[in-house]
């Protein structure tokens, strides 16, 4: 099996197989808590890429059913938006009106 | 779960797990904390993550001088970093009058040793960079507040109590509290009855709803949940808004770097009385909150904003808190209604409670008679505890 420190699980937060499965082996198998120790699902892409590998790590260690995992909350906005454009100052990523 | 326990701590946030490591600390190791969803999921993983010192009276100001010493220790006693830096808070003025107000407070909080100092535009730039210092006329600056990260103060008081034989009950809700002749006897929770004789009321938002589980009237300390919301941006470079930058009459609104990520969290005044289910973000907020944060950078018009979410303030009349002992019921204790302030606070009451059970006493400087938990039903508020955000 390739090693597991250079498995990016969290591209965002650039967190790896062995920091998750690390955390899991002291006993934190929560999936809320893992997030917020590690910043997984925390990152701009809001855990799309990550969650549902994290899911099926914590599956196959923990002994659970992936479906028994309730994912954390997506948080809006869904994609990142630049500030001035929430405001209504600017139109799109980057450009002022 | 144990069926008997010298003491069951009700709520897993910050403040009922500071008093469980505490009270695990003093030898008493036969402490139960009950948790309804996972730790740290009512306020404490909702807050801003700030920690001060900039209080305007004598027992706020003297209790956070305490908290920060302890803040400053607490990663080597915890065995694990919670990310504590001594930040600063800067406070901005609009006003003459304003000036006025924040040097009578700076003179209070130098009398009792918190080095707060005002401030020129000048250096308020150099602390924050990229801030628009044009509409402000001063700042009052204190070097020693700072942040610490909610979610590792969490997990570091957990790990420790558990290390000391708390056990920490998760997804385990509290549905009454069994009391005879004004005396505990346990706690019934859907899980079954834990035997017990203290039971401390550390629920904060969800306080008054455990009080009534004790036979007291809900309204006893009347604590409500305000609802109040966070956004947060993408990572800028460190040192950039690294201090909780506030202007306090611009509604209250406040920007801080997250000291983990770099993110920056704006905040803005609180929003109006809620239901204790509605954590439901509004993009009304969204747009208000960022409005204020780009007046006071507006160089945030270009960061990404990647997240918003809501918590409460669980407030109380006077934005004090209820710490101490009920006197109706038999070693029954509340340390709740924080009203925005228990992150901060949570080290020192922690240590205060534990120590109030197992002496009778503590050397924490806490005002008891200014957090007493009787004082609403006397009518005898104390003045309003300063609230941003």
């Amino acid at each position: 099996m390739s090693d597991k420190k250079n498995i990016i699980i969290c591209r965002c937060n650039e967190v790896t197989q062995e920091e998750i499965e690390a955390l899991i082996d002291q006993g934190v198998t929560d999936i809320e808590m893992i997030k917020r120790l590690l910043r997984i699902g925390m990152g701009p892409c809001q855990g799309r890429t990550c969650l549902p590998m994290v899911i099926s790590i914590l599956a196959r260690k923990t002994g659970k059913r992936p479906d028994e995992i309730t994912l954390p909350a997506t948080r809006i906005p869904v994609r990142p938006v630049p500030a001035g454009v929430l405001v209504g100052e600017m139109e799109s990523d980057g450009n002022e009106e | 779960m144990k069926s008997r326990a010298e003491v069951v701590i009700i709520g897993g946030g910050v403040i009922g797990l500071s008093i469980a490591y505490h009270l695990g600390k003093l030898g008493v190791e036969d402490v139960v904390v009950l948790e309804k969803k996972y730790i740290g999921s009512g306020s404490t993983f909702r807050c801003a993550s700030g920690i001060r010192a900039q209080f305007t009276d004598e027992a706020n100001i003297k209790l956070q001088k305490y908290n920060i010493e302890r803040w400053k220790r607490l990663s080597d006693e915890l065995e694990h970093d919670i990310n504590f830096k001594q930040s600063g808070y800067l406070f901005l003025a609009t006003s003459e009058e304003e000036v006025e107000v924040f040097k009578k407070n700076i003179k209070l909080q130098n009398r009792l040793g918190v080095p707060t100092r005002l401030i020129g535009m000048d250096e308020a730039k150099e602390i924050v960079p990229p801030l628009n210092t044009e509409p402000f006329l001063a700042g009052a600056w204190n070097p020693e507040d700072g942040k610490a990260s909610p979610f590792h103060v969490v997990y570091g008081f957990a790990k420790k109590a558990k290390e000391f034989g708390v056990e920490i009950c998760e997804y385990t809700p509290a549905v009454d509290i069994l009391v005879e002749k004004d005396e505990i006897k346990g706690v019934k929770t859907e899980k079954g009855i834990i035997k017990t004789g203290i039971v401390i009321n550390a629920a904060n938002a969800w306080a008054p709803i455990i009080n009534e589980m004790a036979g007291l009237k809900r309204d006893f300390i009347p604590i409500k949940p305000y609802k109040h919301q966070l956004v947060k941006t993408e990572p800028i470079a460190e040192g950039q808004i690294e201090p909780l930058t506030c202007p306090p009459a611009w509604n209250d609104s406040y920007v801080i770097q997250d000291g983990e990520d770099g993110g920056v969290i704006c905040g803005t005044g609180l929003e109006k009385l809620t239901h204790l289910d509605d954590v439901q973000p509004t993009y009304d907020f969204m747009r208000e909150v960022l409005k204020w944060a780009t007046k006071i950078i507006p160089a945030l018009k270009y960061v990404h904003v990647v997240r918003q979410w809501a918590g409460f303030y669980a407030k109380t009349p006077d934005s004090n808190p209820a710490i101490g002992r009920i006197q109706y019921v038999d070693e029954l204790y509340i340390a709740a209604g924080f009203s925005g302030h228990g992150f901060m606070m949570a080290p020192g009451v922690g240590e205060a409670i534990a120590e109030l059970i197992v002496k009778g006493k503590s050397k924490v400087p806490l005002d008891w008679d200014w957090y007493d938990p009787h004082r609403f039903e006397r009518g005898e508020l104390r003045s309003a505890a300063f609230q941003i955000g």
